[in-house]
C-alpha cells in the first residue's frame, strides 16, 4: 500500500516561498496567477493491506512528525 | 555549576556554547549526543545549541526534537531543569512541544547573519535578571527560519504572562510582534533566535550575550 501525504501550511500563515514563486510567475508572464501556496508531498510505501488502520497510523505520523500543527495541515491519500 | 550541550548530528554552535558555559561556570560542559537516552544528573543548565541538526530536514529541529535525548530533556525541562535553546536549539525546542509558536522562513527568503539590536522585554526572568535595567543590547543572529510565527491568542498569552524575553528592534525576518526570544509559562525554559554564545567575548565583536548566562548561572567566576 502506498500513501501520498500533502502537508500545507494554514490558511493565514504567511508563505513567503509561495509570494517569491506567484511574483516570478508574474514576471514570466503569467499574468492570471494571483497568489501561490508552497507545501510538501510525502510518499510512503506501507506493509499491510488493511486501509482503515493504514488511514489511523498515517494520521498518527503526521500528528507526531510529518506535519507541524502550529502552522501545517495535511491530506492523506492511500492507494494499493 | 554543572551544565551541558546538547550535540546533534549537524550542530554547529555546539563548541561556542561549551566556551561560553565555561567561560562562565569555570567548568567545562558535558557534551551530550542526541542518541544518549539519559541526561546526567545534577545539571544547572542544558543548552540545545545552534546548528543544522539533521540538515533541517523536513522542517528546522523536526527530526532532532524526536531523538532519544529529547525524550528525557522534555522530562527533565517539565521538571524544572533550566533549558537554553538558541536558534536551532529555539527551532528544536518548539518543535518538541516546550515552548509555544514555530519558526518559519524568513519573510525576506535570505540568510540573515548580522548584528541584531535587541530590547531586553523583560528582566522578571531567570534568563534575562542579570540585564537588570540595562534594556538595548546587541547580540549576533545567523538563520534562515527565524521568522517567529504564532496565533493571535497565543501571542496575547505570551505578552500577557511575560513569556517575550527579547523583541527585535528592528525586525529582520517578520517575526510576529518581532518576538526574537520566549520562554515557557513555567520561565525554566527559553528559545531565543540570537546568539548569546557568540557575544561573550570583547574581542569577538562584543559581550551583550554574557547577561543571559550570567543570569542563569551567577556571576562570573
Amino acid at each position: 500500500m502506498k500513501a501520498r501525504i500533502h502537508v500545507y501550511l494554514k490558511p493565514g500563515v504567511l508563505d513567503p516561498q509561495g509570494v517569491a514563486v506567484a511574483t516570478s510567475l508574474n514576471h514570466l508572464g503569467f499574468d492570471e496567477v494571483t497568489a501561490a501556496r508552497q507545501g510538501k508531498l510525502i510518499e510512503l510505501d506501507l506493509d499491510g493491506a488493511d486501509a482503515d488502520a493504514a488511514q489511523a497510523r498515517v494520521k498518527e505520523m503526521c500528528d507526531k512528525l510529518l506535519a507541524n500543527p502550529v502552522i501545517e495541515s495535511y491530506d492523506i491519500e492511500l492507494s494499493a | 555549576m554543572k551544565t551541558a550541550v546538547i550535540v546533534f548530528p549537524g550542530s554547529n554552535c555546539d563548541r561556542d556554547a561549551a566556551v561560553a558555559l565555561e567561560r562562565v561556570t569555570g567548568r567545562p560542559a558535558a557534551m551530550i549526543w542526541h542518541g544518549d537516552s539519559a541526561l546526567p544528573e545534577g545539571l544547572d543548565l542544558v543548552m540545545v545549541p545552534g546548528g543544522f541538526s539533521y540538515g533541517d530536514y523536513l522542517r528546522s529541529g523536526a527530526v532532532s526534537a524526536r531523538s532519544p535525548i529529547m525524550q528525557d530533556l522534555v522530562r527533565r525541562a517539565g521538571e524544572g531543569l533550566p533549558v537554553l535553546g538558541v536558534c536551532n536549539g529555539f527551532q528544536v525546542l518548539t518543535e518538541a512541544g516546550l515552548l509555544d509558536g514555530a519558526l518559519m522562513r524568513n519573510a525576506g527568503l535570505r540568510f540573515i547573519c548580522e548584528k541584531a539590536p535587541l530590547r531586553v522585554e523583560t528582566a522578571d526572568t531567570r534568563f534575562t535578571r542579570a540585564y537588570g535595567d540595562r534594556k538595548d543590547v546587541t547580540i549576533p543572529i545567523a538563520h534562515h527560519d527565524g521568522n517567529f510565527f504564532a496565533d493571535d491568542e497565543t501571542l496575547d498569552r505570551l505578552e500577557g504572562e511575560g513569556q517575550v524575553a527579547f523583541r527585535y528592534a528592528a525586525n529582520p525576518n517578520g517575526s510576529a510582534r518581532d518576538i526574537a526570544g520566549i520562554t515557557n509559562a513555567a520561565g525554566n525554559v527559553l528559545g531565543m533566535m540570537p546568539h548569546p554564545e557568540r557575544a561573550v567575548d570583547p574581542a569577538l565583536g562584543g559581550t551583550d550575550g554574557l547577561g543571559v548566562f550570567e543570569s542563569l548561572l551567577g556571576g562570573r567566576s
